[in-house]
């Protein structure tokens, strides 16, 4: 995506235009850009099968059937009902070891990845912007908060997740934190950088000539400019956040099994997975596709929102 | 030269001692007694007030600190009681595998990455290039296990040219040791190269719109030297710093690989470890990953000196 392809709305690289951090303009320049519209076709798609998830399915992904262990895909079973009548079930994706439907519980599965990646992208964030805006603007905090970031982001991401998660009792919370904890840094170099460059603008000293306070200073003059960065930021999060939960639940240090996940239903699949294959392709194509979604977006959020990034990456 | 080494080596030690702090801190907010949850479940109160002896958990916090680390520093790593064996020898029986491993690894992906980096970037525009690009795209976003999953049951399974899991020491004969390792050397590959041509494809194309290429080509030197001489040279320090900070990719890759094709390294220590919740071993793991990590760094910031002479340090 270059100015060359939209010539009316153009930006030159680096300028913001008036009005707001992030304008319909460039909304409308995102949205022209056909891999972003790839992703965010996919993830609305997952997205809706994951709120649809009991309209899709009338088989619950929790249930346990030790009769209809390890059916291959399309298998059709009878089931005889407590009232005496009977009614045939397809398992469309085959079930588990424990007999649980692969198909319902790779539906309902979109839901704890979707919900993880948004609530870890905005967690960090959340929580990376407050330090970040901190650690760039009062000086002396600088070194103390800088340093301790730089020691976090000496530990390997996934090792740090597994190091938080084995903290508490497994569960969707305690994955969230654990994949928080790791992105959190990230989130602050970024918001720091952009901080210190844009302290010394002309603009900034003139708010402060005028008798402008810290706080409406660094809300109105200096967080408007972090924002289109972090927005590109926050997607890479969500995209990294599904896969770190899909990698602690596969090596069972994730969410549990009773919530289905993508991780879990494939973890699941491990032993058996000479026989039954299925178990671990087909939750794993749906989050390589989820996961290559949000990227794509991410790539072209990038291009148009952070041109100064496109050259970096 | 040695005066920049050892300011370096120096550097480093803030960035380790940070990650000493939040190893050692890990133990104390768990809840309950440290002592407790180290000796494990199966302990008598002698092993639990041996450890609590040992590790000073009477004294203050900051002695139980300097207490930790002075036992560190003379390689007693603590003990692990899962295991019944001294953490420091669980570590070097494990470390063969990983090494073996993450060196094969690191190594042929820099071999097929840096090209492939190259040609995309000569070639941009084209479906050479495109094709590279793609990959890169989706090396990000296929989880390790998935594609471990699908290179089994393709090389393993189906077509049985290789064995499907498992490890064999190198003195135990090369061949079966290689063997074995094809495959999860591949696997946890994908993601590198992804990286690594990502990097190479736009720090060369950055490089070829500059004007001693253009006096190169002028000169009628061949399209080869142009490339390599010329542009990869002066491409190199971006390529090489993504080489050693994805190496955290490498290290999280280890843990979930090792999983998948069953090889007794430190990446499956460290999820035996969590899942046992053996946490002497987890922080021995968590240290010594990221000293690998942190060292590593160092190496390349060393080998800009040599990339480019113009870096003084």
């Amino acid at each position: 995506m270059g100015p060359a392809t939209t010539p009316p709305v153009s930006l030159a690289d680096g300028e913001t235009p008036r009005g707001g951090a992030v304008s319909d303009l460039m909304l409308r320049r995102v949205l022209r850009t056909p891999t972003v519209v790839a992703g965010v076709v996919i993830l609305c798609l997952v997205a809706l099968v994951g709120l649809a998830a009991p309209l899709l399915t009338s088989l619950d992904p929790a249930a346990i059937s030790p009769v209809s262990r390890n059916k291959t895909p399309g298998a059709v079973e009878t089931v005889r009902a407590d009232d005496g009548t009977k009614h045939e079930v397809r398992h469309w994706l085959g079930t588990d070891s424990l007999g649980r439907d692969v198909y319902a519980r790779v539906v309902y599965g979109a839901r704890a990845s979707l919900a993880v990646g948004a609530v870890v992208a905005v967690a960090s964030v959340a929580i990376g912007l407050v330090i970040g805006l901190l650690a760039g603007y009062v000086r002396w905090l600088d070194g103390i908060v800088m340093r301790f970031m730089d020691g976090l982001m000496a530990i390997p991401a996934i090792l740090l997740a597994i190091a938080v998660v084995s903290l508490s009792s497994a569960g969707l919370a305690a994955v969230i934190v654990a994949i928080v904890v790791p992105e959190v840094p990230r989130v602050v170099r970024l918001v720091r950088a952009v901080v210190l460059s844009v302290r010394e603008e002309p603009y900034v000293e003139a708010a402060i000539a005028a008798g402008t306070r810290t706080v409406p200073l660094i809300v109105r003059h200096i967080l408007p400019n972090t924002v289109p960065p972090l927005i590109v930021q926050a997607t890479y999060i969500a995209a990294s956040a599904i896969l770190i939960e899909a990698i602690l639940s596969f090596l069972g240090v994730g969410i549990p099994p009773e919530t289905p996940t993508w991780g879990n239903i494939m973890a699941e699949g491990r032993t058996l997975f000479r026989v039954y294959p299925h178990t671990i392709l087909y939750p794993g194509i749906l989050l390589a596709l989820t996961i290559l979604s949000v990227n794509l977006l991410g790539d072209g959020l990038r291009d148009t929102l952070d041109p100064r990034m496109r050259r970096r990456m | 030269m040695p005066g920049f080494l050892a300011r370096r080596l120096l550097a480093t030690i803030p960035v380790m001692a940070i990650v000493a702090v939040l190893v050692f801190s890990m133990l104390r907010l768990t809840p309950g007694d440290p002592a407790s949850i180290i000796a494990g479940a199966a302990a008598t109160s002698a092993d639990i007030a041996g450890i609590r002896d040992k590790l000073g958990l009477d004294r203050p916090i900051v002695e139980q600190f300097a207490i930790w680390i002075g036992n560190l520093l003379r390689g007693d790593l603590g003990e692990s009681f899962f295991f019944k064996k001294t953490v420091a020898s669980l570590v070097a029986d494990r470390l063969e595998p990983t090494l073996a491993l993450a060196t094969l690894t690191m190594l042929w992906s820099i071999a097929v990455a840096v090209p492939l980096g190259v040609v995309a970037a000569y070639r941009q525009g084209t479906w050479v290039d495109r094709v590279v690009m793609g990959f890169s795209v989706l090396g990000f976003s296929v989880p390790v296990f998935v594609i471990g999953y699908v290179l089994i049951y393709v090389f393993a399974i189906e077509l049985s040219w290789l064995p499907v899991q498992g490890y064999q020491a190198l003195r135990e004969g090369f061949w079966g040791f290689l063997q074995r390792l094809i495959l999860p050397s591949l696997t946890l590959s994908v993601i590198y190269i992804a990286l690594i041509a990502r990097i190479t494809r736009t720090s060369v194309l950055e490089v070829l719109g500059e004007d001693y290429i253009r006096t190169a080509r002028a000169k009628g030197l061949p399209r080869s030297t142009v490339l390599m001489r010329h542009a990869l040279r002066n491409a190199a320090v971006p390529i090489v710093t993504v080489i050693g900070i994805g190496a955290a990719l490498l290290i999280g890759g280890v843990v979930v690989t090792e999983s998948v094709f069953s090889i007794p390294g430190l990446g499956r220590l460290t999820v035996d470890a969590v899942l046992a919740r053996d946490y002497p071993t987890v922080q021995a793991v968590i240290l010594l990953f990221s000293l690998v990590y942190v060292l590593l760094n160092l190496l390349v910031d060393v080998l800009y000196t040599f990339l480019d002479p113009r870096i003084r340090y």
